[in-house]
This record gives structure tokens, sequence and C-alpha cells, in this order.
């Protein structure tokens, strides 16, 4: 019974990813419209065949808006997930392999760290540094340090102790050698998995910094940015305000069914 | 209570550290703030006046100190962009979101923890599938969208409430509770979900233990047990993340306050941010810190007493 659920969680996420996906990354080279050409005849257009998705209050098609905006919102979350577990990985490397007073240090800054909802200490960075693409996927990238950091230090600290790694030691390997050929492969697992979450949280964060107005900036429009321009518009409009959100759901719901499947565990 | 001096007192290095950092940070970006009080006409000698009014030209160190012995007395400087105190700014907006925290935090415990006991009681059945398919499309819904499909719902078919028609406290205060309903339930819903699931797998968990077994065996009814043992030791955890869901759900209001167009502390930090009126930023960066870290604190606190084995 668990198992056969666990499988149609893989399926499903495959499926919805594949949904949100695919257009994101057709969009990259092809969409049916310009996302950014306006057409005021076609304002606020509902579906037709010609808008599958309707248009938006300045007549762009709803469907090259989202094709181009997942690609954005994808960007910043790779870009982000990138830059917070390899940072994140290597500060978890050092603290749980040598420990000490630097470790304590370290650990104590990324407890509050950690105790601070990553959108707030985004939104603390991106007041530090401005607002645009790429101070977006650095201030996140930043919140999300903490979480890996913790995670890959809890690993080192259990696999330091393991007979094999006395052995390597032993047999002369360096410290170096140690922390990233011996024991960073056995992290994999439990890294994989929260990079999937990662996935999420960074799409979820990136998509409530730009709704609030304070991440992506236009002409670039990722999907938080067109939720938080649809909102307006929701009355006149629903069917733009409900495809794009609806586009952020599925890409959650995809990633999170994914990091479910059993063939992780 | 050796463990809560212990715990206040790590609290207190907490608190000094983060507000090092948080004054650190605005401290050192670039930017001139008196320059952009005055404009960028300024003379040399205005200029130098008002760094020297706003404390600019003093040591970093004595700043910081100056800032803190301020902070712990509440005032939190000028805003550069409302000419009000920061203290006085805040403190008007302080009941709005704490009000749609404090509902948040209530409609989730109303929302979560019957249908975890309730799914979780009912394993394996349609019902409990039927709740955890539910419980996942909940929880990839972000709080903003679901404040959208809210207000879709339930003020334009519905016509339960006016969208955008805030009604403040001290105008009509059943009216005010009523609107907040609805932001409150839209920052509780995913959060409930989250709760849902950890009490749901902790209350499995539990189901297989031996001190469960013993208490059937003797004859107890699967009621009594269920209820007055499994799901003592099943809240534990629960609890913790309680805490956790209230730091978080400062983040979620602030948004929410935007869907809903509610003048919150949210909306004085987001124009404040766009404003770089640095004095509210950090009052209000430091105002969450500390909500987060006594929050922390008094979970410890709750989860030594529940539990009195566990170490810190």
């Amino acid at each position: 019974m668990r198992s056969k659920k666990r499988d149609f969680n893989f399926i499903l996420g495959i499926c919805l990813l594949a949904i949100t996906l695919i257009p994101a990354f057709v969009g990259l080279f092809w969409t049916p419209y310009d996302p950014e050409k306006m057409d005021y005849s076609m304002k606020l257009a509902g579906i037709s065949i010609r808008h599958i998705y309707g248009c938006d209050n300045f007549g762009r098609d709803v469907f090259s808006r989202i094709m181009s905006g997942s690609g954005i919102t994808l960007l910043i979350a790779v870009g982000t997930v990138l830059f917070g577990s390899i940072l994140g990985t290597v500060i978890g490397c050092f603290t749980g392999y040598y420990g000490g007073l630097i470790d304590e240090c370290l650990m104590r800054i990324n407890d509050v760290a950690l105790a601070f909802p990553s959108l707030l200490l985004a939104l603390v960075i991106v007041s530090l540094m401005g607002t645009g693409k790429y101070q977006v996927m650095l201030a996140l990238g930043l919140a999300f340090i903490p979480s890996y950091a913790r995670i890959v230090r809890g690993e080192y600290l259990r696999i330091k102790n393991l007979d094999y790694v006395k052995a390597a030691k032993l047999a002369g390997a360096s410290d170096m050698r140690i922390m990233f050929v011996h024991i960073l492969p056995n992290t994999k697992t439990v890294l994989f998995s929260s990079v999937l979450i990662g996935f999420n949280n960074a799409i979820l964060a990136e998509a409530g910094l730009s709704f609030l107005g304070i991440g992506v900036q236009p002409p670039d429009a990722s999907l938080g940015r067109m939720l938080s321009e649809a909102q307006a518009y929701m009355f006149t409009n629903p069917s733009y305000v409900l495809f794009t959100g609806c586009t952020i759901v599925m890409l959650i719901l995809g990633f999170s069914l994914l990091s479910k499947a059993k063939r992780w565990q | 209570m050796k463990y809560v001096l212990k715990k206040l007192l790590s609290c207190i290095i907490t608190l000094f550290i983060v507000s090092f950092l948080v004054f650190a940070a605005f401290a050192l970006i670039p930017g001139d703030p008196a320059l952009s009080k005055l404009g960028t006409n300024a003379t040399q000698a205005a200029l130098d006046a008002m760094r020297h009014k706003m404390g600019l030209d003093r040591p970093f160190l004595v700043r910081y100190f100056t800032w803190l012995f301020d902070a712990v007395r509440g005032n939190f400087g000028n805003s550069y962009s409302y000419s009000m105190p920061v203290a006085s700014l805040i403190l008007d907006k302080i009941p709005i979101t704490l009000t749609l925290m404090v509902y948040s935090m209530i409609l989730m415990v109303v929302i979560s923890v019957p249908a975890g006991v309730y799914a979780s009681y009912k394993e394996d059945t349609p019902v409990d599938r039927v709740i955890q398919i539910a419980n996942q499309i909940v929880m990839a819904i972000p709080p903003f969208f679901s404040g959208i499909l809210i207000t879709l719902f339930f003020g334009i078919v519905l016509k339960l409430f006016t969208p955008g028609g805030f009604v403040s406290l001290n105008a009509n205060p059943l009216k005010f509770l009523g609107f907040m309903f609805f932001p409150a339930l839209a920052v509780a819903l995913p959060k409930s979900a989250m709760v849902f699931n950890l009490l749901y797998t902790s209350l499995n968990g539990e189901k297989k233990k031996d001190y469960v077994r013993t208490a059937y065996s003797r004859g107890n009814r699967s009621k009594t047990v269920f209820f007055s043992h499994m799901l003592k030791n099943a809240s534990i955890p629960t609890i913790t993340f309680l805490g956790m869901a209230f730091a978080d759900m400062i983040a979620g209001s602030i948004i929410i306050e935007q869907v809903f167009g509610i003048p919150g502390l949210g909306r004085i930090l987001l124009t404040s941010i766009q404003n770089r009126d640095y004095p509210v930023v950090t009052g209000i960066i430091m105002l969450i810190a500390v909500t987060v870290i006594i929050s922390n604190m008094i979970v410890d606190i709750i989860y030594k007493i529940v539990d009195p084995r566990v170490d810190a």
C-alpha cells in the first residue's frame, strides 16, 4: 500500500513538472506571441482560441508571459539553490568536520538565522542591496545557506566517526581528501532531497518577494510579479490571476511530490 | 528555574548578536542618509551639519552603543520619510499585525489539530485519503495566492466581505474582526497543512510503540488509548512547530497585508524598504527578531515542562 502511494507521488510529480517546465523551456526560444508586445484592442481579453489564457491589462498574451515568466522564476530558483547549497555544504563540511570554537560561533549565528523566516531574511538583504533579478538570487541564496549548513553539518558529525573514515585517516589521507572525497559522496541522499525541497522554497520565496514588488523588476516578469499585477484586475479578468497562480501551485506541488517519491529513500 | 535562567541568558546574548549584525548591515551599506534627506544640491556645510545632527560623524561602535541603549528604552530614532519617531509609527501598527497573527494562530490550531487527529484515528480509510490529498494541495498553495482565491470566493462569489474594505479597530471592532477573519485564514491555511502533517505522522508513529500495545493489552478502550496516551506524546513535536510557525506567520502576515490592503507593519516595512528609510526598517526588523527569539525561548521552556527528559 505504502510503496504504491509513493510511486504515485513520483508519477504525478513528474507530470505536473512536465506541464510547467516544458513550456518554460520552450519559452526560452519561442513564445506564441511576444511577451512584451502590447495590444490595447485585446486589453483584459478573456480566454479565446488565439489567446488560450487570455490577455493582461496591456493586452499582452498571458500564456506567452507565463512561459517566459516561469523561465525567470526557475532561473532564480536554480541560482538560489546552487548558491545556497554549495556555500552551505562547504560551511557544513568544515564546521562539522573540525568542530571547535568556530563551529560553536557559526552555529549560534546559524540558529538565529534559521529561526528567522527565510523570506524576512531575504527581505533584509534585498533592502540592503536593492531589487532586481540577481539581487533576489543572491538574497535568497544567502538566506538558504543556514539550512543547508545545518543539514550537512549533521551528516558530517555522524559520518566522521565511522570506521571507514578512521581507516582513511590511518592510511594517511589528508583532511581535505577525507572531507570531499570520502565523506561528501555519502551525504548525497540527504542533500538531494533537501535540494528538491529547496527548489520549492526558492520558488515560493521568489514569488513572495516579487509579489511584494521588491523582487524582479519590469521588464522582467516572474510569476510572482505577474500575480501581483494580475491581482488588481481579478474582478474584471479572473483568468489572468487564476492561470498565473495555478502555474505556481503546480510547480510547487510537482517538486514537493517528487521530493516525497519512494525512489530517493 | 535554572533552565529558564540559562535560556534567558542565551536569549539575551543572541539578541545582542542580532542587534549588532542588523545595525552593522545598515550602517555599512553605501549611501548617505544625510545626502538623501537634503537632496543632491545641498552644500557641503549643510551636509556636515546634518551628519553631525544625525550622529553620523561619530565612530561606528559609539553609534552602535548609543543606538542600542536608545533601542532598549524603546527609542529607535526618527523616520526619514515620515519625520516622526519610529517607535510611535510602529506602535500604531502593532495591534493590526498582532491581531492578524494571533487570529491565524487560533485558526491554524482549530483547523489542523482536529483534522490531524481525525485522519490518524481513521487511518487508511477513504476519509483519511481525502484529507491527505486536500492537505497536499493546500500545502502547495502559497499564502498570497490563497489570499487571492479567498478574496475571489468569499469576497466576490459569496459576497461575505468587501475586498479591500479594511475597517480600523477603533472605528468598529466587530467589523474589524469580521474582516480580519479572511486574511487570517489565508495565513493559516498553508501552515495548518504543515501542522496537520506533523501531527499525523507523529500520531501514526506512536501507534507502533510498545506502551500503546501494553495499554491495549490491559484492556483499555481504543478511544482512551488514542486520546489520553498517544495524543499527549504526539503533541510534543507539534508544540515546537507551533512556536516556529509563529515566527513564520510574521512573514506570512506581511504578504497577506498586501493582498488584502491592510495597513499594518508589513506595509510600513515595504514602503520603508523602497524609500530606504533605514531607521524604520531596522526598528521593525529588531521588533521581529525579538518576537522570534522570545517565542523560540517560550517554546523551549514549554517543551521542557511537557517533556522533562529534554536536555538543553
